[in-house]
């Protein structure tokens, strides 16, 4: 790439006229853009000649015998992004020359990726370009996982939901190319509608302190943004694919992108992913297929002055969910349970038959920004959602091809912020948000509403300042408000109405009466405010010490407040409570961490009290003519959560490295002080990698995984079994045992064109073939977990 | 910058009118079974065992009744009729199951005073469904009849839910007298 602009260069050099009064003098001032002071120690060359000199103290630098003409200067400074300015000399000459020293918009992809943290005081992790690499025909949650604190709650192998230091689902938000996403994040079975392969630069906030995203981010903010694109004339691309034996299927993924030497951008990523059953070391899992599709498409032109970006992303996946999970009452569950059998196993199959579930989002996104000399940076974006949610049941007769569930949530967002920087040492940032959502679930399904319509208004307005006391001490503090409106059109059956003392409550929503069903019409109000404060502090030259408060306020999700019915895919019914306020969290975490060419290490605790906690558990049955459901009902509780996650690395010799991660959180409601359902258990992950550059980029690695058996967890319950006329222990809390996994990875790079642009990658997952299941696998209750999966990826960047 | 203010009004304009105040129908499912009717006939004397469940999976409980007692050491010939009662007219669900019998199967549990059962119908591929089906009483006393009906069960298979396996579609008990 740079190649191609040293062509363009010479082009251009090519066409001055080689002018014939050459005596002229050409006086210039390097200023910093922000603030404009002088900018010291910049160097100045003139292309195609070899002229250079560097800036003097106060930014001045000169150029003896010039001839009239047309002229490029490529200034450069170390804090600061290269520039190329092209001036015409005519006589004697003076030319400002303003330079930016904040790198974010242009910057290069740098091999080291030390790229800025999103809070200087909160626990941060982003993940390498290599192993997102690893992880490109995986998910997201998968790819997540590699990082220390984060698990994740699954539906099987393919619905995968983060879980950020104990939390999960509306707790996580997550930013999509800096929108952020309204995907139903609500459900347990919703797992992010977002293409691991479409925004690659990924790292996450573990906690609420990043209030620019939100104030509601309890459990913490996964930002996912496109990697840099180059200020250089070229066209660039790259292509992986990934071939998977425990599916049979794999994925291939290409991105394109047309950079333009003004900053200009035209930018496509494309994917898709297909698989068939997968197995365990014991048994094809059926219907656990999966199909994806991802297209993004951007268009930009990035300046120092100003830049605009138009996005545009569709992501779609089908996905089924595992044939034996599918059950009729609570007799099939404990039926389940016992037997640890899986009662239907069928072929092999690349088909998706019911239940599956369909998810479609479209994502539109334009965004404008323009810095202000002396001032800041000013940022609008407008951005459009669509998420389409199809659930297919196992139905009979004419509804056997009908959706179960099929809902649309379509959302609005205008965001702009302002960040001044002119200040050394000071960033301030505010900014306003406003947000319309609409859901529509649609009534052709023949099946009541899980989730009503809706219509929801938000507002939000934030101020984030970041400011460097001395070199080694920076502190960091936000606060922000949202407010938020939920005007939803909900039918309750009358005896539920009754049942909930909804009719005590709440009578005056009701607006309609047909009988066995009232159609009812709740308004809510939230009022939420957030605030963060935290310090980094530099001792010796890799250690650092971060500290942050955090205190979030999430209002309540749709499912929290009117869930109402038998979740069919789940068989439980869900019941939501009109009367749930918002949940108030107040983290307070300390990370302290030596990032050195020997060794380092990383040690964060952490401490999130939650008030009015809003919990999902199961509390008893309820009879139907089908039999007995498990209800599970959402609460309010004071909760807390203590943690630590804790790392060490060595580099024993220049090839051999070792890695070693420890996390560990315990939730307990205060109240009653039982533990919380669903809490990670702790986990403890070695490694150990050996790289050899001299043979072929050789890097080879073994990973172990050991998964400790949750030892803290709610009870169960007792409930009446029709088929044994008898009351018995539902063992739905009993987590199951302790497990280890190892995996094998191995890369070799070559060069084809360029220096190491094609990658080879082997691994091996549960490389024994270990049987084992997951607490936090909801169909753990069905069948174990997955089986060894050899996977290829071929990686080629041209 | 004044590209930048068009989106933000166009944004504003899509927010202020994209409400509408008209109400969402309600949903009446379709496929659901509210009630059992279980007829025992012995020549002239009928009885009838109804389970209804008028509001699905609601909060109650279904209304459990049986129309008297049976005769002790009697054969009876049984039959099942299955309906949607939040319709109205209330919708045979019978006839659903009986087209697509080879995907259903009723299986019964008798135990105290109820000593015998029998299948008495079959699908296309010979196998029981039990639509109809005959009922032995024994001496005089208490006894339960446990119906369950599984929606794609192992066909054909021992007659014991375990090894039928499948989804529940119906599962209830009955306590009757014999006497």
């Amino acid at each position: 790439m740079k190649y191609s602009a040293m062509l363009l260069i010479a082009f251009l050099w090519g066409s001055v006229s080689l002018a014939q009064d050459c005596e002229h003098i050409l006086l210039g001032e390097i200023l910093d853009f922000h603030d404009n002071t002088p900018l010291n120690g910049a160097t100045v060359i003139i292309t195609g000649k070899n002229k250079q000199t560097v800036s003097s103290a106060d930014g001045k630098f000169r150029f003896k015998d010039l001839c009239d003409g047309v002229l490029e200067l490529e200034v450069s400074h170390p804090e600061c992004t290269s520039k190329f300015v092209t001036l015409t000399i005519k006589g004697d000459t003076y030319k400002k020359i303003f330079l930016e020293h904040h790198l974010e918009e242009l910057e290069e992809v740098r091999v080291t990726g030390n790229r800025p943290k999103n809070t200087k005081s909160a626990q941060e992790e982003r993940l390498s370009l290599s192993d997102l690499e690893k992880y490109s025909g995986s998910s997201l949650g998968d790819a997540l996982k590699s990082l220390n604190g984060i698990s994740s709650l699954n539906t099987g192998a393919n619905i995968v939901k983060p879980v950020i230091q104990g939390l999960m689902g509306s707790r996580v938000l997550i930013l999509n190319n800096n929108v952020r996403m309204q995907d139903m994040e609500w459900g347990e079975e919703h797992a992010p509608n977002v293409d691991i392969n479409a925004n690659q630069d990924i790292s996450v906030v573990k906690g609420a302190a990043a209030l620019e995203y939100g104030g509601d981010a309890i459990g913490g903010v996964i930002i996912m943004n496109p990697l840099p694109i180059i200020r250089t004339d070229s066209l660039f691309g790259k292509t992986q694919t990934n071939l998977f034996s425990n599916g049979r299927g794999g994925n291939i993924t290409t991105t394109l992108t047309k950079s333009y030497n003004n900053g200009l951008y035209i930018k496509g990523q494309g994917s898709f992913k297909k698989l068939g059953d997968l197995e365990t070391p014991d048994y094809m899992l059926s219907n656990t297929g999966i199909e994806e599709k991802g297209v993004a498409l951007s268009v930009g032109k990035r300046d120092f002055l100003q830049g605009w970006e138009a996005y545009y992303s569709y992501f779609n996946s089908d996905i089924g969910i595992l044939r034996a999970s599918h059950i009729g009452n609570v007799d099939d569950l404990i039926q389940s349970i016992n037997s640890q059998q899986p009662n239907i196993i069928n072929d092999f199959t690349y088909g998706i038959d019911r239940p599956n579930q369909e998810v479609t989002h479209h994502l539109g996104k334009l965004n404008y920004y323009r810095r202000f000399e002396g001032l800041g940076k000013w940022t609008a974006q407008y951005d459009f959602q669509k998420n389409s949610r199809l659930e297919y049941d196992i139905r009979v007769g004419a509804d056997a091809n009908k959706a179960a569930l099929d809902l649309s949530l379509t959302t609005h967002s205008v965001t702009t912020d302002f960040q001044f920087d002119s200040k050394e040492g000071l960033q301030v940032k505010t900014g306003l948000m406003g947000r319309y959502q609409n859901n529509f679930a649609n009534p052709d399904t023949g099946v009541r509403r899980l989730i009503p319509d809706y219509d929801k208004y938000d507002l939000g307005v934030f101020s984030v300042a970041e400011y460097r006391v001395k070199d080694h001490i920076i502190l960091d503090a936000g606060v922000r408000y949202d407010f938020s409106r939920i005007d939803a059109k909900k039918f309750y059956r009358t005896s539920r109405w009754e049942e909930r003392g909804y009719d005590d409550d709440f009578g005056d929503i009701v607006i309609e009466d047909l009988g066995t069903q009232l159609l009812t019409n709740p308004i809510f109000n939230f009022h939420n405010v957030s605030a963060t404060a935290g310090f980094q502090y530099d001792f010796g030259k890799d250690t650092k010490l971060r500290f942050n408060y955090s205190l979030a306020q999430r209002a309540p999700n749709p499912s929290e407040l009117f869930s109402d019915g038998l979740h069919h895919s789940a068989a439980r019914i869900e019941l939501g409570d009109l009367r749930i306020k918002s949940e108030t969290s107040s983290k307070v975490s300390l990370s302290l961490e030596k990032i050195g060419t020997k060794w380092g290490y990383t040690f964060a605790p952490y401490l999130n009290a939650i008030n009015d906690f809003i919990i999902l558990e199961p509390t008893g049955v309820e009879f139907t003519i089908r039999g007995a459901f498990p209800v599970w009902n959402y609460r309010q509780t004071n909760a807390r959560l203590l943690g630590v996650d804790a790392a060490v690395y060595n580099n024993w010799t220049s090839k051999i490295r070792t890695d070693h991660k420890f996390s560990w959180v315990q939730g307990t409601d205060v109240g009653t002080d039982i533990p919380l359902i669903n809490m990670p258990p702790a986990n403890f992950n070695n490694s150990i990698s050996y790289r050899n550059p001299k043979w072929k980029n050789l890097v080879l690695g073994l990973e172990s995984m050991y998964v400790f058996e949750q030892q803290r967890f709610p009870d169960n319950i007792f409930v009446f079994s029709p088929e044994q006329q008898q009351e018995v222990e539902l063992a739905i809390n009993t987590p199951p045992a302790a497990y280890h996994l190892l995996a094998l990875d191995a890369e070799t790079s070559y060069s084809i064109r360029h220096k190491n642009d094609f990658k080879i990658g082997l691994r091996i997952t549960n490389l024994l073939n270990t049987s084992y299941r997951d607490y936090l696998n909801r169909l753990r209750y069905f069948v174990d977990d997955l089986g060894r999966n050899i996977s290829l990826r071929i990686i080629y960047n041209y | 910058m004044k590209a930048a203010l068009a989106l933000l009004s166009l944004g504003l304009i899509t927010i202020s009118c994209s409400n509408d105040d008209d109400n969402p129908v309600a949903v009446d499912e379709e496929e659901v079974i509210t009630t059992m009717n279980i007829t025992l006939t012995s020549g002239m004397n009928t009885i009838t065992l109804t389970s209804e469940d008028l509001d699905g999976d609601g909060p109650n409980a279904p209304v459990i009744s049986v129309s008297g007692n049976l005769s002790a050491n009697t054969v009876y010939t049984g039959s099942i009729e299955l309906l949607n009662e939040t319709e109205t007219p209330a919708d045979d669900i019978t006839l659903e199951i009986a087209e697509e019998d080879d995907e259903h199967q009723f299986f019964f549990n008798v135990s105290g005073a109820l000593t015998g059962f029998d299948y008495d119908d079959e699908d296309g591929n010979g196998n029981p469904v039990g639509l109809s089906f005959i009922l032995n009483t024994g001496a005089a006393g208490n006894g339960t009849l446990q119906v369950t009906l599984r929606h794609e069960p192992k066909k054909p298979n021992d007659g014991t839910l375990a090894d039928a396996g499948g989804e529940t579609d119906i599962a209830q008990s009955f306590n009757v007298v014999v006497e």
